[in-house]
């Protein structure tokens, strides 16, 4: 009988191009998206060595980290220039390589451009069992259609782009399982968190995940691309769900999707693709879906998570003593102290956005909370910003942008914005923002930012309130406004 | 990639865990289009505050660092590894290591040496007033107080660091082997190419 394989071999095995002795693999990459951090040194290393880009047709570029969220032009269609001379230089040299070496280009103001991690899924570019990489961390993210997808630095980036191929060790393989129900006012995001705060950032160092569990089943696409995404945050470089009919929905019809009886082929493919009965995974993690409720993080770790309903914890409540003085170091830049209660913690600053949040579900979650509701006088800023250009259509064909700023939002032109800060958007220095962002490091949001990670309907609520806020408070008094 | 074989020298004391690669280099600095001159954005923010390691005359143009568990998480920015390359930095010491960063680190010329805490924490003593010794052809990591703290690294690594060799000519010239997988995928999965819209 052949061993059970899990999704992950499976996937794996299908791209090994050469298997060495010690078990390094050349691994074959199916789909590779650029944006303009990134690659700007990748392709010069081409450039400088005389090479070119094997596969074109398998690469895509998109510029996403240092567009402004202002508008892209002016009445007349032209550009506005960009204010910083370094983003500028950089958006640039993405628009002189990507043709120079044959690469499909979104442009800054073309309504397919967006986040790269919400345009793949979006184009249908982005497929199961496919390898896909990207120079950036978050491309876990494309796992939630069942790809292994992983974040690579520019040196991989460039020899992606002149090979079309990795050298990888294989990784361990951990399940991730949730079954049950999520309760009321639980979202994907509060999943991510408490996965986070479960396994710890290092947790998932050397793994790859797999999502399983009736949470995961029950999930629809974006909320698993939610998931996904914060794979890295636990320490994984990628997290995989196995393809499903919601998969294949989702996925049909898709710009760069295939089409007719490739289709029907690729599709007889991905529905062998999930892990087999008895597929023995290295570690497993369980988590019951009744003990997740809307969290929020206090710490600059995105495993510093608490219940929206507890106090920010004590440092001497941790045994380890490094753990200790990381959580003293963390609230002395935070500006907490121990026992406070998170919901009385005011927020000056909102943002919707980031590839972890910034697609149409969670602005519709966002934006019916938010209806008939204005943001508190506490908040000097408030932001949406969607994730792709078509995102931002989708919504105000909805109306949804209507309803944004008559919250008291802008209503911003997509990219990672105030995520990481390259572009203008920022929190100053001291301030503290509700963010549906992946990451609260230090200075992540701007030098001196203090984040606390939430779930849109979380960073909703906030706005209204001013300060952090268990969503379930104003869901229940307006029963039913959110699905 | 520069040859590396041994490295002897001073070694940063620096010891903090989980250490992000926004804290070794910030976002605004990922704004260049080159990779060189990195170094001055490195730590950029720890900098800030008194007595920091990296500002410390004792330890300026260290060649080793040593960290807390699992340094370089989080972005996946190579600009890390350049930062600490342009600082002079060509051995980084560690519990563990993010997968992203010490594949970064590796391609780069940098050694990233994995040993248990208890080593780091002695080497973190050794540091503040001695050098350290490491030799990637045996392995270890030495000490003149007679320390002797072996370490792993994957074979290939070795192989490329010592070498100085560039992984993509390596990779090239397997070409025919990309060739035939290419060929076979084109007949069994032709859906695989994307359809331009």
């Amino acid at each position: 009988m052949v061993k059970p394989s899990t999704l992950y071999e499976k996937i794996w095995d299908a791209h090994v191009v050469e298997r060495r002795p010690d078990g390094t693999c050349l691994i074959y990459i199916d789909r590779h998206l650029v944006h303009e951090v990134t690659s700007p040194q990748a392709f010069e290393g081409l450039r400088l060595a005389g090479r070119k880009v094997r596969r074109p047709d398998l690469t895509l570029a998109v510029p996403d980290h240092n567009l402004p969220t202002t508008p892209r032009r002016d009445a007349q269609g032209n550009r506005i220039p960009i204010a910083d001379p370094q983003s500028a230089q950089q958006l640039a040299a993405l628009e002189k390589n990507a043709p120079e070496f044959g690469v499909r280009l979104f442009g800054d103001a073309d309504p397919q451009q967006g986040i790269v991690h919400v345009v793949g899924p979006e184009q249908g570019f982005t497929l199961p069992g496919t390898t896909l990489v990207c120079g950036d961390s978050h491309t876990s993210s494309h796992g939630a259609l069942g790809a292994l997808a992983f974040g690579i630095g520019t040196s991989e980036v460039e020899h992606v782009l002149a090979t079309q191929t990795l050298l990888l060790k294989p990784s361990k393989t951990m399940e991730v399982r949730i079954d049950g129900e999520l309760g009321f006012g639980v979202t994907p995001k509060d999943v991510a968190l408490a996965i986070c705060q479960q396994i710890g950032t290092a947790g998932g160092t050397g793994y790859v995940m797999e999502y399983r569990g009736s949470v995961f089943r029950d999930m629809s696409i974006e909320g698993r691309l939610t998931v996904a995404n914060m794979s890295i945050e636990a320490g994984a470089r990628s997290g995989l769900f196995a393809p499903d009919d919601k998969t294949f929905a989702y996925l049909k019809g898709r710009p760069m999707a295939p089409k007719d009886e490739a289709w029907d082929a690729a599709v007889a493919w991905w529905k062998t693709l999930k892990s087999d009965e008895g597929a023995v995974f290295d570690k497993v993690v369980v988590i019951d879906a009744a003990d997740i409720v809307p969290n929020v993080t206090w710490g600059t770790s995105p495993e510093d998570v608490v219940p929206v309903t507890g106090v920010v914890p004590d440092p001497d409540s941790f045994a380890d003593a490094s753990k200790r003085a990381a959580a003293q170091k963390s609230l002395d830049y935070m500006g907490l102290k121990p026992g406070q209660r998170m919901q009385d913690v005011p927020v000056e600053h909102i943002f919707i956005g980031s590839c972890t949040n910034s697609r149409i579900e969670d602005l519709r979650a966002a934006a019916s909370l938010l209806k008939g509701r204005h943001i508190a006088s506490g908040i000097k800023q408030a932001m949406v910003v969607p994730g792709s250009g078509l995102v931002k259509l989708q919504a105000e064909a909805e109306g949804l942008d209507s309803i944004f700023r008559e919250a008291g939002f802008e209503w911003r032109e997509p990219g990672c914005s105030a995520c990481l800060g390259m572009n203008p958007d920022k929190v100053p220095a001291g301030e503290r923002c509700a963010s549906t962002s992946n990451r609260n490091f230090m200075g992540r949001q701007g030098p001196g930012s203090r984040t606390h990670l939430v779930s849109p309907i979380m960073a909703a609520a906030a706005a209204v309130t001013g300060r952090l806020t268990d969503v379930r408070e104003l869901l229940n008094d307006k029963e039913g406004a959110v699905a | 990639m520069e040859k590396l074989t041994e490295v002897e020298g001073r070694a940063y004391p620096f010891g903090m865990k989980n250490v992000d690669t926004d804290i070794v280099i910030p976002a605004h600095w990922l704004k260049t289009i080159s990779r060189e001159g990195l170094g001055r954005g490195a730590f950029e923010v720890l900098r800030k505050e008194p007595g920091n390691v990296f500002d410390d005359p004792e330890y300026a143009g260290s060649p080793i660092l040593i960290a807390g568990d699992n340094f370089g998480c989080g972005s996946s920015r190579e600009h890390a590894a350049w930062a600490l390359a342009d600082l002079g930095v060509k051995v980084v010491m560690a519990p563990s290591f993010s997968d992203i960063f010490s594949g970064n680190a590796f391609k780069n010329g940098i050694l990233t040496v994995v040993l248990p805490q208890e080593a780091i924490d002695r080497l973190m003593e050794v540091a503040k007033t001695d050098p350290i010794h490491v030799n990637l052809e045996e392995q270890t990591v030495t000490t003149r107080f007679q320390d002797r703290f072996r370490f792993e690294i994957d074979p290939f690594r070795k192989h490329c660091l010592l070498g100085g060799l560039d992984e993509i000519g390596l990779t090239l010239d397997n070409r025919s082997e990309i060739d035939r997988f290419e060929g076979r995928l084109a007949v069994e999965k032709p859906w695989l190419v994307p359809t331009v819209a």
